[in-house]
């Protein structure tokens, strides 16, 4: 039980100051994202935010010397990015960060069955989006080799498990006939397949129906369109601050 | 029995372990199939059975599940092992992610080539004892609770306590300067369905060896 306004330690970390400074970091009470200027791990997190149509802010790691003050000022749990303040939380942690905003804003489908398979959909989106992500950082040799290996398992592994479900069900939505984390998830990794090689969907009929369905809806259709917080895909530059920034390699 | 929860992985840890704790942890009889040969893996392949052609898998109240997080996630939320509301949820969910991150290191260790198995050692002992022991060490230390998160019983508590035996089995006396968890080992190892799965003759699996390492590399082309 916390006594009186102080918080002590670690939960400062997650849960934030004193009441004075619970919103240490958004003055406008809008969620406040810190993570390097790029799409990264916390691309899934501007998407689901985007989709939910919670505005936010960010601020842009581009110094080792803000990641080493972030982690001196402990306002990281485990000394890592993403790290997004909301309601009163320093939350870390992607997955973490993903549910806890798919739970607030209705997005977790109704009742544990329906939520298990958001979180079965989600964990597959998320490996083929990883095998992606890291695709920039590793040596030129293994990106020649390792860009084939993920369409391939785009191609036989994962898009066929999802135009399965939808085409089980017949519904416009992968899980209880309604938005959830997980169209927001599965449509982000169509487009970031379809950058590396766009006629990944041609046999998947289904796929490329859903596709243009939840780019339609609002919120989607506008994080889509320029202007947005929607980060492009990584570049040199990008690639070389970040290695600098962690230090790596 | 039909209604037991069946668990399809190899007679091994791997990914599966965590899902054992918390059945066991919640006192959940459960049953296990054991993939031995690629032979049992093609088959549960191709009978459709595994939505990423990948195990683990969990037969459980008509599904089959897969995908570690999933299956914990939903075994936590139907045992009361979840929080008792969004925040507490976060935290949980935040504290797992971090001993899952340090028992992913772990576990790969044994599929390291020999030559780098000593920096690697050294990688586990630096990250255990500088980023994630002191957090937990200090969530426990700030409000003085026995349990990790909302002064009760849950996921996390159960996760953590493996991780700690897990990263003692690499180095015994890693938790020499976190008295806390010694005591919150202590304390969470004697709970009746916790200390039933620590004794022998339970489900929980050894540390892996070379014949199991073998066996896996060769079922699962690693």
């Amino acid at each position: 039980m916390l006594q009186g306004t102080h918080t002590p330690g670690v939960l400062r970390k997650v849960f934030g100051g004193t009441h004075r400074n619970l919103k240490r970091g958004s003055m406008s009470g809008k969620p406040k994202l810190t993570y390097f200027n790029g799409r990264g791990r916390m691309e899934s997190i501007r998407w689901l935010l985007a989709a939910a149509g919670v505005e936010f802010e960010e601020d842009f790691l581009e110094t080792r010397e803000q990641y080493l003050k972030l982690i001196q000022d402990g306002h990281l749990l485990f000394d890592q990015v993403p790290l997004v303040e909301i309601d009163g939380m320093k939350m870390v942690q992607t997955k973490a960060i993903l549910s806890y905003i798919a739970g607030k804003h209705n997005l977790y489908g109704k009742g544990l069955k329906e939520r298990a398979f958001i979180d079965t959909y989600v964990e597959g989106t998320t490996d083929l989006m990883q095998m992606i992500l890291t695709l920039p950082f590793s040596p030129p040799e293994a990106k020649k080799k390792n860009l084939p290996l993920i369409i391939e398992k785009a191609k036989n592994r994962y898009f066929p498990a999802y135009e399965k479900a939808l085409k089980q069900h017949g519904q416009g939505f992968l899980v209880g006939n309604q938005l959830s984390w997980a169209d927001v998830h599965l449509l982000e990794a169509i487009l970031m397949v379809e950058e590396k090689e766009p006629t990944v969907l041609s046999e998947f009929p289904l796929l490329q129906g859903f596709k243009t369905r939840i780019s339609n809806m609002p919120t989607i259709k506008k994080f889509l369109q320029p202007g947005s917080q929607r980060k492009p895909q990584p570049d040199d530059k990008y690639v070389a601050t970040v290695m600098k920034i962690l230090k790596e390699g | 029995m039909p209604g037991k929860p069946k668990l399809h992985y190899a007679n091994g840890r791997g990914k599966m372990e965590s899902i054992r704790w918390l059945l066991a942890a919640a006192g959940v009889e459960f049953e296990e199939q054991f993939i031995e040969t690629k032979e049992d893996l093609e088959k549960l392949r191709s009978d459709g059975l595994l939505l990423f052609q990948q195990v683990p898998m969990v037969e459980i109240d008509g599904m089959k599940m897969v995908q570690t997080r999933a299956i914990l996630s939903y075994l936590a939320a139907k045992y009361n092992l979840y929080g008792k509301d969004l925040k507490e949820r976060a935290l949980i969910d935040m504290y797992v992610e971090g001993t899952t991150d340090l028992m992913g290191i772990i576990m790969y260790l044994p599929f390291q080539p020999p030559e780098a198995k000593e920096k690697n050692l050294a990688l586990i002992t630096d990250k255990a004892t500088t980023r994630y022991f002191p957090v937990y060490e200090k969530v426990l230390k700030d409000h003085g609770q026995d349990y990790l998160v909302g002064n009760h019983f849950t996921w996390a508590d159960v996760h953590l306590l493996e991780a700690i035996l897990m990263a003692e089995e690499c180095k015994s006396d890693i938790l020499s300067k976190f008295p806390l968890l010694q005591a919150f080992k202590g304390r969470i190892s004697n709970i009746p369905t916790i200390k039933k799965f620590l004794q022998p003759g339970s489900q929980r699996k050894p540390p892996p060896d070379e014949k199991y390492i073998a066996q896996v590399k060769q079922t699962f082309n690693v």
